[in-house]
């Protein structure tokens, strides 16, 4: 495999909470990213899964600098993403774009869709000098399959599919090298949902991208990604490839959320394997002792309250951050199509 | 025993007893919304129906008309700028529609109740959630307050909310989206309806957390042999708890089969095309077969079918001239020229697999 071309160690994101009108005191974190490492390789897909609230969104906007880490590094191309400053910065920002979930409040409604896409130009001129701009955009919108004829209309006169396409040729406008899909399908239309996925899969194999692929629907991270973290109260829970994530998961909180996810095939029903948790995520500001998961845990023990579990290889060739780390086959992943 | 010709079925069937008219049966809906950027036809058409204990799951995307019909069937559609143009919503074979308002309001949270997608919006903030489910006690069926209260607790143990008592004070900003979906799953049984209609219940949720509603919903309807319209966009969920499928496309039903019979060999090219264009968690993927171009504008419809222009299959006919919703073997009905041959051939591009697998109900 390639080399790495992102390296997370450690990451931490806590927002504070604070009272008070005049003299606001801290009284409490939200620890919405709470140490995660990952390393994103060239050329390859990572997908994030986690319920609302795991802090994958948050480690999407860390990741582009959208919000300074609380600590913890991440290493693009061997340098240190969060020392970088001016020109460093700008350089950064080129080569790690995100497509954002909301195609109706991620474009600005007063601008054309030719300026949307060419405003990246506007601050990094060097890509696309002044006269060459109208060309790249009307170059873009063909690359997402959009009619570069439509550069001067608005973002209200395209469908839901069709701004996300927007918002993806804004992305790439830059030509960056890492793009941080945070939910980019999750607002859409089964129908359209299946053409974007196809389009930023074949964008990958053109321009040679990586993609951090965060979402929190199991069947559309498995159909795009080669490796998977499982995300749990700002921790990943387990790492791997996406074979072994979905075929022979070792977490119990990845068994539980393979299990939930509705298969659509009736004649399943009934034949598989039911993991119900019970309750809610406990509040990230007050996360539990020990392993966090361990209050909606079945196989929770004294231990799991005492100590957190590291997120290390026990079994099946994967990290797994679970005492009792145990491989077990919930969905029939390797099941053949017959 | 007289005959009649059954235009659902196609035949000649004998007449139905007065026993087996359906619990609800929407006949022929047609509603247009008429705003400043014109008419829109929201419901061409739309017939469907449900009996008492089983779930009817009605598919469709954003815009197809599912949550409209679901809608006009418990009356409260925004009119203006909706129009009912015609049509039958029968409960126990009596027209709502035409059916007096005081009526209507008998029969909604007694005979039909509704829940909706969002729930934190479709409850009050500034009243406690035992307060709203208590109300309805209250008001309908003349409880006092601490009759009502005891009701709402009830309810909320019902619905397996934990500590029930204190929970009825809370406000519906204090529940989490798992609970606060609990609660107006408590406030629609509060009136004990034979039929529920459940519009995208866990569309809002996590996977885990939709999981466990849909565990409940299952496990309330069978313990009262309710009805449930079970509308939502997720082939998943109607593959887990439907009975029969109804697939909804530009306000018209386009196939209406058995769920095991729908998933082995659909009827119509859109189904079609939406189940291959799904990615599975238990399939690894190629490129997925997405369906080009986009639902059409419900203020311009195509003539002709109203699929034809994303349709693989379509030929001259389908451009003219719109297909009769008409009944196939094995109790199906679909709205395409070529269902009988889809049925028979199996589809260009489908897998053949696919009909060798899984359990031999219906008709395939």
């Amino acid at each position: 495999m390639n080399e790495p071309i992102l390296q997370v160690r450690d990451l931490v994101k806590h927002f504070p909470v604070r009272v008070g009108v005049l003299f606001k005191r801290t009284i409490g974190h939200v620890k919405a990213v709470d140490g995660v490492s990952f390393d994103l390789r060239k050329g390859e897909t990572l997908g994030i899964v986690g319920e609302s609230g795991c802090g994958k969104s948050t480690l999407a906007q860390v990741l582009i600098r959208l919000e300074p880490p609380t600590g913890g590094t991440a290493l693009f191309e061997g340098r240190d993403m969060f020392a970088l400053r001016g020109n460093d910065l700008r350089r950064l920002r080129r080569d790690v774009q995100i497509v954002l979930q909301d195609p109706y409040t991620s474009l600005n409604p007063r601008m054309t869709v030719g300026d949307i896409i060419g405003e990246p130009f506007e601050i990094h001129p060097e890509v696309a000098p002044k006269g060459s701009r109208e060309g790249k955009v009307r170059d873009l919108l063909d690359v997402v399959g959009l009619n570069p004829e439509h550069i001067n209309r608005y973002p209200h006169q395209f469908s839901g599919g069709q701004r996300q396409r927007i918002g993806i040729a804004r992305a790439l406008a830059l030509r960056p090298k890492v793009v941080i899909c945070d939910e980019p399908v999750s607002a859409l239309d089964v129908s359209i949902q299946a053409q974007v996925m196809n389009l930023l899969g074949e964008l990958q194999r053109d321009l040679g991208l990586s993609y951090v692929f965060i979402a929190h629907d199991l069947s559309v991270v498995r159909h795009l990604s080669d490796r998977v973290a499982v995300m749990y109260l700002g921790k990943v829970v387990e790492i791997g490839t996406a074979d072994e994530i979905y075929g022979q998961p070792s977490h119990p909180y990845t068994q539980a959320l393979l299990s939930a996810v509705p298969v659509p095939d009736p004649a399943l029903r009934g034949r598989r394997e039911v993991i119900r948790l019970t309750g809610d995520v406990p509040s990230p500001v007050d996360p539990p002792s020990g392993c966090r998961f361990r209050t909606r845990c079945w196989k929770a023990q004294d231990v799991c309250a005492e100590e957190e579990p590291e997120l290390i290889t026990r079994v099946a060739g994967h990290p797994s951050a679970c005492h009792f780390a145990e491989a077990h086959v919930v969905v029939g992943a390797e099941r053949e199509n017959s | 025993m007289s005959t009649v010709y059954d235009g659902e079925r196609g035949e000649f069937v004998a007449e139905p007893a007065a026993d087996t008219v359906p619990l609800l049966a929407v006949k022929d809906l047609r509603v247009e919304f008429r705003t400043n950027d014109g008419v829109a036809k929201v419901l061409n058409g739309v017939s469907y129906h449900v009996d008492a204990g089983e779930t009817l799951a009605v598919l469709g995307e954003s815009g197809s008309g599912k949550s409209v019909t679901a809608q006009t069937i418990m009356g409260i559609l925004d009119m203006p700028p909706a129009v009912v143009l015609g049509g039958e919503v029968l409960f126990h074979g009596e027209d709502l529609l035409s059916a007096k308002p005081a009526r209507r309001m008998q029969v909604r949270g007694e005979g039909i109740a509704m829940i909706f997608q969002d729930a934190l919006s479709a409850l009050n903030p500034v009243f406690t959630v035992g307060f709203q489910i208590a109300e309805q006690l209250r008001v309908r069926r003349g409880l006092s307050r601490a009759e009502a209260r005891k009701g709402a607790i009830d309810l909320l143990d019902l619905v397996r909310i934990p500590h029930a008592k204190q929970r009825v004070r809370s406000y519906p900003h204090e529940f989490s989206g798992g609970m606060r979906q609990r609660a107006m799953i408590a406030m629609s049984l509060a009136l004990d309806p034979e039929l529920l209609i459940a519009d995208e219940p866990t569309t809002a949720l996590d996977v885990t957390v939709q999981a466990q509603i849909m565990d409940l919903l299952r496990d309330i309807q069978r313990e009262r042999d309710m009805g449930l319209i079970l509308i939502t966009h997720d082939l998943g969920v109607v593959a887990e708890v439907a009975d029969r499928i109804a697939v909804m496309y530009a306000g018209r039903i386009v196939e209406q089969a058995d769920v095991y019979a729908l998933f082995r060999g659909p009827a119509h090219p859109y189904t079609e095309a939406l189940l291959q264009s799904l990615p599975r968690l238990d399939l690894k993927g190629q490129d997925l077969k997405a369906i080009k171009g986009l639902p059409p504008s419900l203020t311009r419809i195509p003539p002709g079918c109203p699929f034809h222009p994303r349709c693989p299959r379509a030929v001259d006919r389908c451009h003219q001239e719109v297909p009769d919703f008409h009944p196939l073997p094995g109790d199906r009905h679909s709205a395409c020229h070529f269902a009988h041959e889809m049925l028979v051939s199996g589809y260009p591009g489908s897998n053949p697999d696919k009909h060798s697998r899984g359990l031999s109900r219906g008709d395939a």
